[in-house]
């Protein structure tokens, strides 16, 4: 590969590291706090499966750049305004109904995208797929669940849940919206073509909401600027947590 | 006649790839590593470890020994990977390299028959034969199918919480992926 295209395929993935890390991050913040046990140990545990994707996205990037970085590096030693993560895998956890409202809104993103990324010219992008998309069918399975039940739930679920895909929904466009850094991988079949999986989302989720007796909001705001290093206040706030220890003790090991 | 094959073709592979390989020792040695979470069943059984072979020129070999992540979080692998070097530097190959491949991504089908039988024995029920498979999840203590899903998450990534509506005991279940 030239130089170039290393370093095209480095960023895109450690787009998609980002995009997990700071979900994986985001959902870890439940741990000991979930509604109960059993909740809990579903939050931490679908939060390590995002880690760990994020681990394998980052060591790949690590590898092709071959600037001498290590995954560590990469995940503490970069600010927020170098972090490209899309905007909707960094709103704080709010409620549990919104923590499962955007879960879902991210699951049947994340399925459809990594079924495509399966498809990959790229080996191992391709290869880091396959692994994921397994994780991401039960993923899914479980966050369409809750918010049907939450939704066709109590009035005050219901109501939870409603607020919670208000206030998520203009975040979810920016999933759909290819970045020009893409483009180039897009036509090299390395990367996908995230404006292609709308559709099939739409009917996704649009399949869950009406179960769940929710109103899919209009489409009347958007945010955009995510894998440009252009991010909310709470991005900054999640990373100052996540890289406390590097950066105080830069190096450190356990 | 036609063959009915009665394991995944996943699984002959892997199969097919110890019973060709002359490094008979190493594999046995191996044999003896066990998932760090799981004691009871081994490596190879797990489906964790897929390949032994030498690699580099005649006379300077390097043994190497690859293995593949159950879960993309699983935190068992650095474990596994010390755990391996150990067993291997204990018996006198203090060179090996264990290398960590994602392809072909783990599946339950590369467990084995014995290591699913292993699994029952301690406690947590296996995996199904097939994703799709609608039969009854039985509870490894009494055998009966009257069992529930309380979670789809258990205390590690790999298994599920269940319930025995005849025994009355909760169990784990090895998901199936």
């Amino acid at each position: 590969m030239s130089n170039e295209k290393n370093n095209a395929v480095a960023n895109y993935a450690i787009a998609l590291g980002d995009d997990a890390l700071v979900i994986g991050q985001r959902l870890a913040e439940w741990c000991s706090h979930g509604p109960f046990l059993e909740e809990d140990l579903a939050l931490s545990n679908v939060a390590l499966d995002f880690i760990g994707r994020a681990r394998m996205f980052y060591q790949y990037a690590a590898k092709v750049e071959g600037r001498g970085r290590s995954e560590d590096d990469i995940a503490y030693f970069r600010d927020a305004r170098e972090y490209t993560n899309l905007m909707i895998f960094e709103l704080p956890i709010g409620d549990f109904a919104f923590t499962m409202v955007r879960q879902l809104m991210l699951d049947v993103y994340s399925l459809a995208f990594l079924e495509q990324l399966q498809q990959s010219n790229d080996q191992q992008l391709s290869a880091i797929a396959d692994k994921a998309v397994k994780e991401a069918r039960y993923h899914l399975r479980r966050s369409a669940e809750w918010v049907i039940r939450l939704g066709d739930g109590t009035a005050e679920s219901k109501q939870r849940a409603q607020a919670a895909l208000d206030e998520v929904w203009g975040f979810t466009h920016e999933l759909f919206e290819v970045h020009d850094s893409e483009v180039t991988l897009i036509e090299q079949g390395i990367a996908v073509d995230r404006a292609q999986l709308k559709s099939q989302w739409d009917s996704k989720i649009n399949q869950v909401l009406s179960q769940a007796t929710l109103t899919r909001p209009e489409d009347d705001w958007s945010t955009n600027g995510g894998r440009d290093g252009l991010h909310t206040e709470h991005l900054g706030q999640l990373l100052s947590e996540l890289q406390f220890m590097q950066r105080a003790y830069p190096g450190m090991k356990w | 006649m036609e063959i009915i094959p009665v394991v995944s073709p996943l699984q002959l592979k892997r199969q097919q790839h110890r019973l060709d390989s002359p490094l008979t020792h190493i594999w046995q040695i191996l044999d003896q590593v066990k998932d760090p979470e799981i004691p009871a069943i081994s490596l190879w059984d797990l489906g964790i470890l897929q390949a032994v072979y030498l690699a580099g020129e005649v006379g300077d070999e390097q043994l190497k020994v690859i293995i593949t992540p159950t879960y993309s979080g699983c935190p068992a692998m650095k474990e596994i990977q010390v755990d391996i070097k150990k067993a291997l530097t204990n018996a006198g190959y203090p060179h090996a390299e264990v290398e960590l491949k994602l392809y072909p991504a783990w599946s339950t089908e590369f467990m084995t028959e014995k290591g699913k039988s292993d699994l029952k024995a301690y406690g947590i029920a296996p995996p199904k034969s097939s994703v799709n498979s609608d039969h009854a999840v039985s509870c490894p203590h009494c055998g009966s199918d009257d069992t529930q899903m309380i979670s789809e998450f258990g205390s590690t990534a790999c298994k599920s919480l269940y319930k025995c509506h005849d025994c009355l005991e909760p169990f784990d279940h090895f998901k199936c992926i």
